[in-house]
């Protein structure tokens, strides 16, 4: 735990605290947004209360392949995060940047964005903490702001939650995280469920997340509860089946360009774009246009794009990248060399999403430790 | 430019639309509604878009101390240039920016300058050389080396030629194929190189044009011992939005959009040979 995170007065909320907090949330018109099952799966959406919440089920992950489960407790976070990131919410996959109206060769612009809802993120995880600062470097912080993220990003409230059983796919240990969260949040939670108790162990993160507390009337933290907070944290700590050596990635990757290895994974790779969409960090982004009939009405909308498609590097007269190989050596150099270039840090936080996700198993782990030349892979059981 | 703003195009008024060549048109635009356009530096480009049918990168191609007008030249090779330059005068062009770097006029001072263009690579440095004439005691000798496909593709002619009656100015013109009524120079725009004086201590050198052919002239420039920090190149990639959260535009760790698209050729020499970057 950080000397930070040390000083931060803890207290425990029990379940029925939890679900005052979403009416207190609501109350200061926050929108919130939570885990949920949703297609059989467990993602973010809208919800209304703890009721919601996927209590009981776990998602068992490994790569190409994530199964709901029931779990032989309660617990309401048992889980690592679905497909699904803040990104989804905060840097939306279709978003309109105006509409325009034309009349005799003329046009006027007619309106920007509407406004942003308020919004309150519920079980958010480490990763996606980290991944959220690494989004505002790009989006917020950086020479232009996206209005639109912007707008969205400064009226959200985070309850965070400690990961207490990672999956097999994570390896935010090995990208400068772990399952503490340690900042970024306005509430952190992390629960405790065994037997005979669920409690959560809270504390705030802001002025705002201690303001909330306060109203749930949150109890003290006793010292049976600290010793379980610490061992569930421990457990977790040492349950890592995936790592990634750092030190001197950046270099590797530039140095990689001619490797072999990408040929082997262009060979696997369906060129499916899953990776960068679910990646929590991954930000590109296209345009489209459209008129109505007569041409006299016209939108243009921003959707989610990805390096991994040919049209992505088009110039007249042909693509840059047109090889598969091309595409993903792109891909992983960006996240892991340029991204370092260009905003002070990995593009990674070793979420495991791309690796659960890609329908072709391929674990962005391993292909690391093959350019390396360590490449005994490591957690590779395949997928059940 | 507020955060708001950037990603939505003001409507500008198109005032001209001139023929430069069978497929290139030079297009002036006004202010559509009162407020002034932006002011630009020579090798900056804007985002132009043509109602509902998209939105494009485009170099300044005009007068920088022209204020309230902003001129584009425009080679028509697809949907969306084509829609640009069969605009008519008093339509509306959606203008974003300006955006991107621009040509080190400041730190050339004092020096020889060698411009070396590709096609309609010529466009951006028009208003570089606009510059020079202007502020003629500031910098040495100029000498424009340009190359296109064929006479019929040769953009600026009267300008080409006004400029090479100048002193101190060379101008030097080479196609690739070049006809039966075509008396200059035919080949690739590097064989221009044994008909110039080059300082290469003293010069300076802006480049724009096709990748391979930036590649081969700066190759031909280093061989003449000319330092790569005196070196500087336009590049191009694909853009959607040319503020840097697109990511179309990367190159290594370069986003063309706002670290370029002009670069001292130093940061893109470790890129450049990379095929398929
Ligand atoms: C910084 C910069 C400055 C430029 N300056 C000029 C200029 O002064 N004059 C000029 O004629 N051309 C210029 N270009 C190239 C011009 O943007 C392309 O020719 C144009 O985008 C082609 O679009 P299209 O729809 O007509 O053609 P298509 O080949 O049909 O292209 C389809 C779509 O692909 C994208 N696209 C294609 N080529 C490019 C490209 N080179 N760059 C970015 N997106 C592309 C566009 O979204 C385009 O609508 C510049 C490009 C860049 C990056
Ligand atoms: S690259 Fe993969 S592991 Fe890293 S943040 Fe993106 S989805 Fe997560
Ligand atoms: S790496 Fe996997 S998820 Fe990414 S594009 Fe290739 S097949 Fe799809």
């Amino acid at each position: 735990m950080t000397a930070k995170a040390a000083m931060r007065k803890q207290f425990t909320l029990n379940p029925a605290a939890l679900e005052q907090l979403f009416s207190v949330l609501e109350s200061h018109d926050f929108q919130i947004v939570g885990p949920t099952i949703r297609n059989g799966t467990i993602q973010y959406d809208y919800i209304k209360g703890c009721k919601e919440l996927p209590s009981g089920w776990t998602s068992e992950q490994e790569r190409a392949s994530c199964r709901l489960k029931r779990r032989k407790d309660d617990a309401l976070f048992g889980y690592v995060p679905g497909a699904d990131s803040l990104k989804r919410f905060l840097h939306p996959p279709e978003l309109r940047l105006f509409r325009a109206e034309r009349e005799n060769g003329v046009f006027r612009i007619l309106d920007n964005p509407a406004p942003a809802p308020k919004l309150a993120f519920v079980g958010v995880r480490s990763c996606e903490l980290r991944a959220l600062s690494i989004l505002d470097r790009v989006l917020a912080e950086d020479r232009y702001p996206d209005a639109a993220y912007v707008a969205a990003r400064r009226r959200i409230f985070i309850v965070a939650v400690n990961c207490t059983e990672p999956a097999p796919t994570c390896f935010c240990t090995s990208m400068g995280g772990g399952p503490e969260a340690g900042g970024g949040f306005d509430l952190l939670l992390t629960e405790i469920v065994s037997d005979n108790q669920h409690v959560f162990v809270a504390e705030a993160g802001t002025s705002e997340g201690s303001g909330v507390l306060a109203v749930l009337n949150p109890g003290e933290v006793t010292k049976e509860i600290m010793a379980a907070l610490h061992e569930a944290m421990d457990r977790s700590k040492a349950a890592f089946k995936r790592e990634v050596a750092t030190e001197g990635l950046r270099e590797l990757l530039y140095e990689s360009f001619d490797h072999p290895q990408w040929d082997r994974v262009a060979a696997q790779c369906f060129l499916c774009a899953n990776c960068t969409m679910v990646c929590p960090t991954c930000f590109c982004v296209t345009v489209e246009d459209s008129t109505d009939v007569p041409v006299r009405r016209a939108e243009r909308w921003r959707k989610w794009d990805s390096c991994f498609t040919q049209n992505f590097s088009y110039i007249h007269g042909g693509s840059v990248r047109l090889s598969p190989k091309s595409r993903y050596r792109q891909w992983l150099t960006h996240k892991m060399a340029a991204w370092v270039d260009q905003f002070g840090t990995f593009g990674c936080v070793g979420c495991g999403r791309c690796i659960t996700w890609c329908p072709a198993g391929i674990d962005v782990t391993e292909q690391i430790a093959a350019l390396r030349g360590t490449a005994a892979p490591a957690a590779s059981d395949g997928a059940g | 430019m507020t955060a708001a703003s950037v990603m939505t195009p003001l409507a500008a008024r198109v005032a001209r639309v001139d023929k430069e060549t069978h497929d290139t048109f030079t297009l002036a635009m006004e202010s559509g509604n009162g407020v002034d356009l932006p002011r630009f530096r020579p090798g900056q480009f804007s985002m132009l878009y043509l109602f509902g049918a998209g939105e494009l990168p485009i170099s300044i191609s005009g007068d920088p101390e022209k204020p309230g007008e902003l001129v584009y030249t425009v080679r028509s090779v697809g949907q969306v240039t084509y829609a640009l330059v069969t605009r008519k005068p008093g339509d509306s062009v959606g203008v974003r920016g300006p955006f991107g770097t621009q040509w080190p006029l400041a730190s050339a001072r004092g020096r020889d300058i060698l411009i070396v263009a590709g096609g309609i690579g010529l466009a951006p440095l028009r208003p570089a050389i606009y510059h020079i004439l202007r502020q003629r005691g500031d910098y040495g000798r100029l000498v424009l080396l340009y190359g296109a496909r064929g006479p019929r593709d040769l953009l600026y002619k009267k300008e080409l030629s006004a400029w090479s009656y100048l002193p101190d100015t060379q101008v030097l013109t080479t196609v690739d194929y070049g006809g039966v009524n075509w008396r200059g120079h035919v080949g690739v725009v590097t064989t221009l190189f044994r008909f110039i004086r080059l300082q290469p201590g003293q010069t300076t050198a802006f480049i724009c044009g096709p990748e391979l052919m930036m590649r081969y002239v700066v190759r031909e420039l280093e061989t003449r011992g000319m330092p790569a920090g005196h070196i500087h190149l336009s590049m191009e990639r694909n853009m959607k939005c040319a503020v840097g959260f697109c990511g179309h535009c990367q190159m290594g760790p370069h986003f063309i959009c706002k670290d370029g698209p002009i670069f001292p050729y130093p940061e893109m020499r470790p890129w450049l040979d990379r095929y398929e970057l």
